[in-house]
Order: C-alpha cells, then structure tokens, then sequence
C-alpha cells in the first residue's frame, strides 16, 4: 500500500529581521508527514522546530516573515494546496487551523485560557469547525475528554483550567488539538514539562489516536528517548536546516550526520553505569544570527575538513530519502 | 562520616478558610524524611513533581524553617550543629559550608556584576584579602573550565553553560562542605547538560564535593549521583545505591518511574510501562501507603497501614509492606 502523503514541506524559509540584523531561522526546511506515521524532529534549542510547526500553521510571531518555500497540504492530488500562499487570516486558512490540522502545544495553558472552563472553551472549537447546535457540541466535547481518557468527563467538563494537574491539563489540549477532527497533528514538545509518568500516559494517548484516526503525527522533542518510543522517521535540525533524515532504528544504530552522532553521545541514559561521563560535542550552537560559513556545523565538528566544510555548504536532503546533508555523503 | 543527617524532618503548610481565616488543614510537603550524606557523597533527591524535593534543600538551607525535625550538619569544626533548630544569627557563620547551585543559571547572576566579582562575592563576605580574592578567583575559572578573561566580563556575554559554571565557581568558591543543587541542569540543552554533568563528575573527583542532588530525570541522576533517595508526597519511599536502585528496585513506585523513562533505544520500544492515576494531594495524602491508589501491588493492608522505612538489605531502605516478597523490574 502507498501510504498517502497529507503535508509536504518545501524549502521553507523564515527570516526575523531583527535590529542587530537577519535571524535565518528557517533556511530550506522540506520534509514530508504521511498519514498514520509519526516524524519525529529533533534539535537542540533554537534549530527552528517550533518556528516550522508555526510556520506550517501560519502563526508566525513577527518579526517572523516566511521568505519562501511551501507547505503543500494533499500534495499531487486534485485538492492540493499551499499553505505558505494563503492569507493567514483568510476564512479558509481559519478551518485549516485548528480543522484539518490540529495543534499541541508543550505548555497546556498556552491553548487554555484561565477564564473559562475547560467545557467551554473545547465546544468553542468544535463550534468552529463543525456545524452543531450548543447541545450537540457539548456531547461532542464530553465525548473527546473521554477520548483522551479523562475520568468522569460529565463533572471535568465543568472545571476551569487551573483545577486540573498538569497530566489532566494536558489531555485537555490534546482534546482542544482534536476538536475540528485533524488528520494532521503538530505536536510541539507535548510532554516536556510533564513527570516521566504523566509522559508516559501522553505519549501512549498519542499513540492510540493515531492508529485510530490514522493522524500524520509530527512530534517535536529534544528527547532521544521520546524520539526512540514514538518515530517512525526522524528529522534532525541544525540552525535551520535539516541535516539529517532516516528511519528510527537507522538513526539510532547507524546515524550518518557527525551532528546526529554527537547528539546521541551526549544524551544522558537511564540505561549508564555509575559516574559514567558523557561525550560532549564542543561549543555550543551558534546564534542564528552568525551563521558559520558553509556547513554550520563545521566549528564543532569532529569530522571537519579544512577547505571544503568551511568553504560551501553540504548538498541539501531529498526530501523523503534518507540521508545527510554533509561533506563525507557522496555528493550530486 | 556523615556531613549531613536528616531526621523524620517536616514541613507542613497550613491551609486557612473562612472569614476568620481559621486552619483547616495542612499540606504535607514534607512528611518525615530522614536521610543522611556521607563525606564525598553525592545523594540524588527524585520523585514527580510536587513530592516535596524543593522543600527539602530549602529547609536545609534553612531559606524555609521546618515544622518539626532535625537536621544535624557537621561544618568540619568538630561539632555538629542542629539546622532546624538554629536561630538565624548563629547560622550566619555557617553559610560559606553550605552552598547551592540554582536551576536557571540566567536569574541567579547579578546582571550588574563583573564575573569575577560574582565568584569573589561570597569570599570578600567572609574577609578574604583582595590579593588571594583575586588568586582564589582564577584558580575557580580554571576548575570549571571558564577563561581567565571571562573575570572582567559581564553575565549577558555568556551563554546558559557558561552561566551555569559561573555558578558552580560561586558556590565552590570557599570549600563549602555540602552544596545543594536543586535541578542544576534541567534548563540546559542537550550538549551543555553533558558538559556540566562532565564536570559535576569532575568536582566530585577531584574536590571529593558532598552534594544534594535534587533532579526529576532519572536518566542525569543515574550519571551523577552515588546513592538515591526516591519521595512520594512527602516521605522518601526508597534509598539505595545508584546502580542496586535502578537494576533491581524495592518500592512499586521506584519500579514505576523506572518503567516510565522512554529508553533511547527504538529495540526497547513499547516497554515503557504507563502508570495510572495522578500523583496525591500532600493536603489529603491517601491513608495506609501514599502510593496504594496507583500501586499494581496494594492489598487490604496497604490501605489502611502505614508500612515504615525499614532496612531490606545490607544498605538498602524502602517503604513497602510488600517489599520483602514482590519482584520488582528495573533497567539493567
Ligand atoms: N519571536 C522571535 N523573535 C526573534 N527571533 C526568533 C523568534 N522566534 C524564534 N526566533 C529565532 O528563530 C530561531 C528558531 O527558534 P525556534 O523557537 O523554532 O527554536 P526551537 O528549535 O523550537 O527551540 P526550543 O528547543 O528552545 O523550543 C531561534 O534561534 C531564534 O533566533
Ligand atoms: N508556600 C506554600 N504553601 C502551600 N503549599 C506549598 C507551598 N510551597 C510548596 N507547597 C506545596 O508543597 C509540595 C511540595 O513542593 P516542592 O516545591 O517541594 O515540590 P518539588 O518536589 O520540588 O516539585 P518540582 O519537581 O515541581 O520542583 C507541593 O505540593 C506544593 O504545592
Ligand atoms: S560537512 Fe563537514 S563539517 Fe559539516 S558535518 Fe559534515 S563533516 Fe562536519
Ligand atoms: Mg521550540
Ligand atoms: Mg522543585
């Protein structure tokens, strides 16, 4: 079976044009999100993960602007369309948002307001993106906290945001992300600021929705451990770039980019024994806004080659194939 | 040789209600924790979130009193001293032996303040002479691996790990016999966490450092620290050494958090074990074991008696009625 591609990235470009100068933040991100697998994107702060996922959504902060690229939404099909090209305010953009594709955000209270109850605010956005009567739209929202696997959802469904745990709160984005019934979920580091155990819960939630919704997940972490548990295949950003992409195992067992490499030396394991040191990669990531000339990464690298990493920058990724954009991979 | 020994200390907080503002119950932040830290030991502090960690190095550092308890440091003058009970004048002189390292390395440096004079504050408190200030303060730089230039520089020149270090030559700064840090390295990025568990390991090498070592990720903890003491609301449930805890716990609830840590390892995936239930209120802590609502183990017994911290092998302490017959998995 051809599984169905629901979202492709093109070289999407984001600049912030700030006073001290331009902030690339995006230089030629593509990827592709196909329906019931997961891409995991990984990076250290500041690579530009949330950036894409707002980006894709058309939420850009400014002084973000979008210089380029697309987000082609059923791409090669009759109903394809670039996301990058519409208004972001337009009607259509509006149901997108929220309709087809679904937001979570790492902190819940960023979808939440403190206002209202919980109840209120998920039949808000069923309303918005399903023709109901208040009645049925309230159904609706005790049906998706159930969903999502909250207990008693009947009585839940009154409390304000603030009289729920983080684990709870949580759920209750996911529910918000699901209202307008998206095949696409952009998860934005769901379970940072969640206990290893509330994580657990999320993380399998997660899982369950999708088998059954048959979502394009993209899920953002800096967790290697998240990334192992949830990816089929995995992006990993540099400065705005996606240097290296593969399916999970080979990421794992045979990491071709000496950025992945280091990443997976560095990360501390539940499985280490007593006092065991980590390797470090040296320095630390460059502000966007510095750039080092041709590879980025070449400052730091263990790997580098004077004269050609430093002189131009790596053949970029196919997107869909897995590879690196690097120096020691054959070059077109 | 024990510098710190922490007994059946707890800190309650009074809940008020009605016109008259009357007491109407307690949170029991801390319910009884006893433990000690021998000479160059490092002693990890971990549990979820809310299960009364931060509130233990608080009352150590005496910045919160404690409800009832002792906390016996030896500050190496051959007497012990009593932190609960020690009134504040008398506790000043013993600051420059108890120390902390701070979570957000951005807030916890005076903006205004040159680096060397940050590292040269707590010795020019306690009358050190300006020439060996200045020794003093080069020989830190170089312990945790910062410039000597970095001296006449100003925070905001430096990034997270570098702040980070800074901090830990503040805290190093007068040989202190305990230093207590509360999540260290839970705001850093992947390759800087690395660098400054490195050179944790270092300091505890080289200084043979006493530390408190508060953290909620196993997988750090499980790098840095030579024993670990595992709380539930309130009350530690477990204490053993590092490696004895996580191959092969004692208490249900060290098995749970253990089983939670997605490995990052995509062969280990789906052996993440979800725990249910959320974490209980310290204001209504559940009868019998805390821990008996989300324990796959609980029998009548466990709901209605307290089971105590016994010793249940050579070393080893945990809270469990059941300890002595059940077998527990952990990560080898
Ligand atoms: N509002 C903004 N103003 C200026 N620059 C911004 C803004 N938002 C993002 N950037 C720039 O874009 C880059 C990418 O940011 P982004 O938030 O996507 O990083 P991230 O990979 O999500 O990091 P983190 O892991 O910390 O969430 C940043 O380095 C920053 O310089
Ligand atoms: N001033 C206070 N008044 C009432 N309750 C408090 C107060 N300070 C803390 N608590 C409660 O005491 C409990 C323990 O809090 P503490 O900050 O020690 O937890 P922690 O283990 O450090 O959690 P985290 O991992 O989130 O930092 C929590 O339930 C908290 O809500
Ligand atoms: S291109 Fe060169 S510098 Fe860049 S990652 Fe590859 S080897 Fe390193
Ligand atoms: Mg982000
Ligand atoms: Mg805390």
């Amino acid at each position: 079976m051809v599984e169905r591609t629901s979202l492709a990235v093109r070289d999407l470009a984001v600049h912030f044009e700030m006073e001290q100068g331009t902030v690339r933040a995006l230089e030629g991100v593509s990827f592709d999100l196909h329906a019931g697998r997961t891409l995991g994107i990984v990076g250290e702060s500041g690579c530009g993960k949330s950036v894409t996922a707002r980006s894709i959504l058309r939420i850009v902060d400014r002084p973000g602007r979008i210089v380029g690229g697309q987000a082609l939404l059923d791409p090669g099909t009759a109903e394809e369309a670039d996301l990058i090209a519409m208004d972001p305010e337009s009607r259509r953009m509006r149901g997108i948002r929220g309709g087809r594709i679904g937001l979570i955000f790492q902190e819940p209270m960023t979808a939440l307001s403190v206002h209202y109850t919980v109840g209120n605010q998920i039949i808000e956005a069923v309303r918005a993106h399903n023709d109901l009567s208040k009645a049925a739209a309230r159904d609706r929202a005790i049906e998706l906290l159930r969903e999502v696997g909250i207990p008693r959802p009947e009585l839940r469904i009154d409390a304000y945001p603030f009289q729920l745990s983080g684990g709870l709160r949580q759920r209750v984005g996911i529910a918000m992300a699901l209202a307008g019934d998206p095949d696409i979920v952009i998860a934005d580091e769901p379970t940072t600021a969640l206990d290893v155990t509330t994580q657990a819960q999320v993380l399998d939630l997660l899982r369950r929705l999708q088998r059954e919704k048959n979502i394009a997940l993209m899920l953002i972490t800096h967790d290697m451990g998240v990334i192992a548990e949830m990816c089929d295949e995995v992006a990993v950003m540099y400065l705005g770039r996606v240097v290296e992409y593969a399916p999970v195992a080979d990421l794992f067992t045979t990491s071709r980019h000496p950025y992945t490499r280091a990443l997976l030396r560095a990360v501390p394991s539940i499985l280490a024994t007593p006092r065991q040191r980590l390797a470090t990669i040296g320095g630390a990531v460059p502000h966007p806004g510095a750039r080092p000339s041709g590879c980025a990464f070449h400052p730091r690298c263990s790997d580098f080659m004077p004269g050609r990493c430093d002189a131009a920058s790596p053949a970029p990724l196919r997107p869909g194939e897995a590879g690196a954009s690097c120096f020691l991979e054959a070059q077109p | 040789m024990n510098v710190l020994e922490v007994s059946d200390l707890k800190k309650h907080y009074p809940i008020h209600a009605g016109l008259l503002r009357r007491e109407v119950g307690r949170v029991r932040a801390v319910d009884g924790v006893s433990f000690h830290i021998a000479q160059g030991e490092t002693l990890a502090l971990v549990g979820e979130s809310g299960c009364g960690k931060t509130t233990v190095s608080r009352c150590i550092l005496r910045a919160l009193a404690p409800t009832s308890g002792s906390i016996r440091f030896d500050p190496g003058q051959g007497e012990t001293v009593d932190l609960a009970t020690l009134p504040k004048r008398a506790l000043r002189p013993l600051r420059r032996h108890l120390q902390m390292i701070f979570q957000d390395p951005y807030s916890s440096l005076n903006p205004r303040m040159m680096v060397g004079d940050i590292i040269a504050e707590p010795l020019r408190v306690n009358g050190v002479p300006a020439a060996e200030r200045h020794a003093r303060v080069l020989e830190l730089l170089d312990l945790v691996q910062m410039p000597a230039v970095a001296r006449t520089r100003f925070p905001h020149a430096f990034s997270g790990g570098q702040r980070q270090r800074i901090g830990i030559a503040r805290a190093l700064a007068l040989n202190p016999r305990l230093v207590v840090a509360d999540e260290p390295v839970s705001a850093l990025d992947v390759s800087v966490q690395a660098q400054i568990i490195n050179l944790l390991l270092d300091l505890q090498d080289r200084l043979k450092l006493s530390m408190l070592f508060v953290a909620h990720d196993l997988s750090v903890v499980r790098h840095v620290s030579d024993r670990v003491a595992v709380m539930y609301v309130g009350r530690i449930v477990e204490v053993a050494p590092t490696d004895a805890l996580y191959r092969t716990p004692r208490h249900p609830y060290t098995e749970t958090l253990l089983a939670a840590v997605p490995a990052p390892d995509p062969m280990r995936r789906g052996r993440q074990m979800k725990a249910s239930g959320d974490v209980a209120d310290p204001a209504k802590p559940p009868p019998g074991c805390a821990f008996h609502p989300r324990c796959p183990y609980a029998q009548d017994r466990c709901r209605v008696e307290r089971p105590e911290l016994t010793e249940v092998a050579p070393g080893r302490w945990a809270s469990c009625h059941r300890a002595q017959e059940i077998e527990l998995a952990g990560v080898a």
